[in-house]
């Protein structure tokens, strides 16, 4: 049986037109990554089947819809996250969550009531309306009833974006902890480079309708045409398990493919795996290995790319440290001076980077 | 000695008629809640045609199509069924038309307020339309439901011209309440007019009281 999705659709509405041919992966986080408009969550409602499309949709072997057939939203094996959290304001938290539950046969539930209670923890929250719970522990009993119904594939509408920071911050640990406990493919459509970097393993870049790009996460980053779209928040994300602690000076050494990196110890045990984020904006190259800089993380790589980045007088550089890609925003001038050429063995210098968690 | 046969009457009538409306009533209102097309408007213009006609111009129209020789009194002959006018069948249709708006509006209405997304998270939890109507709708459009069945039985009870021209004035049939108090008055039986008469203000008033009540509390109802 092949684990994974396909998704075509075209549909017009108003100015718009929504055309995507996707093959995704049938595990994993896929973040559907994009600026508002440009169709990410029309292509989610699509694929759920709430908003009809021409097009022909498969999930880990079944199929969806096409030419002949349309399954009705209802029977779908599916669970659908929404903005907002949209509990049912006449039930209580434990019937919100019920309401789908309920509606599977025992023999269809996979996931227990109580270990889903436990993963968001809502345990204490069971008893009360909806009215009287904050915006975070709204979405954490929808993400929770949601779950509830043993979904094959779980979509997610930006499901932090209606919320403040703190929500956000509150919400992000358990949706990381959902992305290692969950065996389903889950599509996360968001415009938050952040949420991405914390939680894809697939990146689809949508544009007006239209997919750019789609791909394993930290070759998506890596594209020099992509970080054009994300100005500042260009960057990498490396995967890497942590592997020495520095108890005099407070810091850990995370070890990825390629090198390893002097990070801020974040109490985190030796052996757990953190995703890092390296911004290309605090990377910078050099010829030589300095000596007398107080930057503490430096790498050798090869230039593997150069391109011209949004602002004429600033160019972005992808420099392949082992198997990893590190992405550097340099002044043209510097591209010049330093005569970087696709194929230069060059010393990568990384003022600073964030440790994801 | 107190008569008690219009109240029941009348009793009988605005429960039969509320029954009906509300089985009636719900799905032409969730329809006009949910339709798009240019066919609302003129429909909801008929079915609110009951607040601004007189009482008389509804009862007489009715009187003449359910009469012998209309076209439904045509129809409810060949069936076997006599004709309307003047019976209590007659009375239940004419109001069943007459209080229709007082029971499509406010439910339009609470369909209205739902609106969309209650409806596509029942489906994404495996709820078929049905089940969601029943789970979802209903419970959320439910000071809906009250105030509609109150006002369609409040406004039964209290109903006159329309009953006068089509069910007239026939004991045990179709003398109901309203029409018996014009009775008492005309015949300047005004003791009994006062019973009836004062028992009516009690009523609106317990009816009306309930149902701002019962709306009041359903905000902090949940189960």
């Amino acid at each position: 049986m092949s684990k994974n999705i396909t998704a075509q659709f075209k549909t017009t509405l108003g100015a718009f037109t929504l055309d995507v041919n996707l093959q995704l992966p049938g595990k994993g986080v896929t973040a559907i990554f994009g600026q508002s408009g440009s169709g990410k969550s029309t292509l989610l409602r699509c694929m759920t089947g709430l908003q009809r499309a021409e097009g022909v949709l498969h999930v880990n072997d079944a199929l969806w819809q096409d030419a002949n057939s349309f399954i009705p939203v209802h029977q779908r094996p599916l669970a659908y996250v929404f903005q907002e959290a949209s509990l049912f304001a006449h039930l209580s938290v434990r019937r919100n969550m019920e309401y789908g539950y309920k509606r599977l046969a025992e023999h269809q539930r996979k996931l227990a009531f109580d270990q889903v209670v436990a993963w968001l923890g809502i345990g204490r929250l069971l008893d009360r309306a909806p009215d009287h719970l904050s915006g975070g522990e709204k979405q954490r009993v929808a993400i929770a009833r949601a779950l509830l119904t043993s979904p094959e594939i779980l979509l997610m509408d930006e499901p932090l974006s209606a919320l403040d920071q703190k929500s956000k911050n509150d919400i992000l640990p358990y949706l990381e902890q959902l992305h290692d406990e969950l065996s389903i493919p889950v599509l996360y459509v968001t415009h938050s480079a952040d949420e991405v970097a914390r939680l894809a393993d697939h990146i689809v870049y949508m544009d007006a309708g239209r997919v750019i790009t789609s791909g394993n996460m930290s070759e998506t980053l890596a594209r020099l045409d992509l970080p054009a779209y994300m100005g500042e928040e260009a960057g990498v994300i490396l995967e890497t398990v942590i592997a020495e602690r520095d108890t005099q000076w407070q810091l850990l050494r995370v070890e990825f493919t390629g090198g390893s990196l002097w990070v801020r110890d974040t109490g985190l045990a030796l052996g757990h795996k953190v995703r890092v984020r390296m911004l290309a904006r605090d990377v910078s190259l050099a010829l030589d290995k300095k000596t007398g800089t107080s930057i503490q993380n430096i790498l050798q790589g090869v230039v593997e790319e150069i391109a011209d980045d949004k602002h004429p007088g600033l160019a972005l550089v992808r420099v392949r440290v082992g198997e990893s890609p590190v992405l550097s925003r340099l002044t043209r001038r510097s591209v010049h001076e330093l005569q970087l050429s696709v194929g230069k063995a060059i010393w990568v210098q990384v003022k600073s980077v964030a440790v994801l968690e | 000695m107190f008569d008690w046969q219009p109240v029941i009457l009348s009793i009988k009538l605005a429960s039969m008629t509320t029954l009906i409306l509300l089985l009636l009533g719900t799905p032409l209102a969730w329809w006009l809640s949910r339709a798009r097309g240019w066919y609302k408007q003129p429909v909801a213009a008929i079915i609110a045609m009951p607040l601004v006609l007189p009482p008389t111009v509804l009862g007489f129209y009715l009187l003449l199509l359910l009469g012998p020789d209309g076209a439904v009194g045509q129809v409810t002959q060949s069936l076997g069924l006599g004709v309307l006018p003047f019976t209590f069948a007659g009375l239940v249709v004419a109001s069943v038309l007459y209080s229709l708006p007082f029971v499509v509006q406010p439910l339009q209405n609470s369909f209205e307020a739902i609106g969309q997304r209650p409806l596509e998270v029942a489906a994404t939890l495996r709820a078929s339309p049905v089940d969601t109507f029943f789970t979802v709708v209903v419970p959320l459009a439910r000071s809906g439901f009250l105030t509609a069945s109150v006002l369609a039985f409040a406004h039964t009870i209290g109903e006159f011209g329309v009953v006068l021209m089509i069910g007239g004035n026939i004991p045990g049939e179709t003398k109901v309440l309203s029409v018996a108090i014009y009775d008492h008055v005309e015949t300047l039986n005004y003791t009994q007019a006062h019973y009836l008469s004062a028992g009516m203000v009690g009523f609106a008033f317990i009816v009306l009281l309930l149902l701002y009540l019962l709306n009041n509390k359903k905000t902090n109802g949940v189960s």
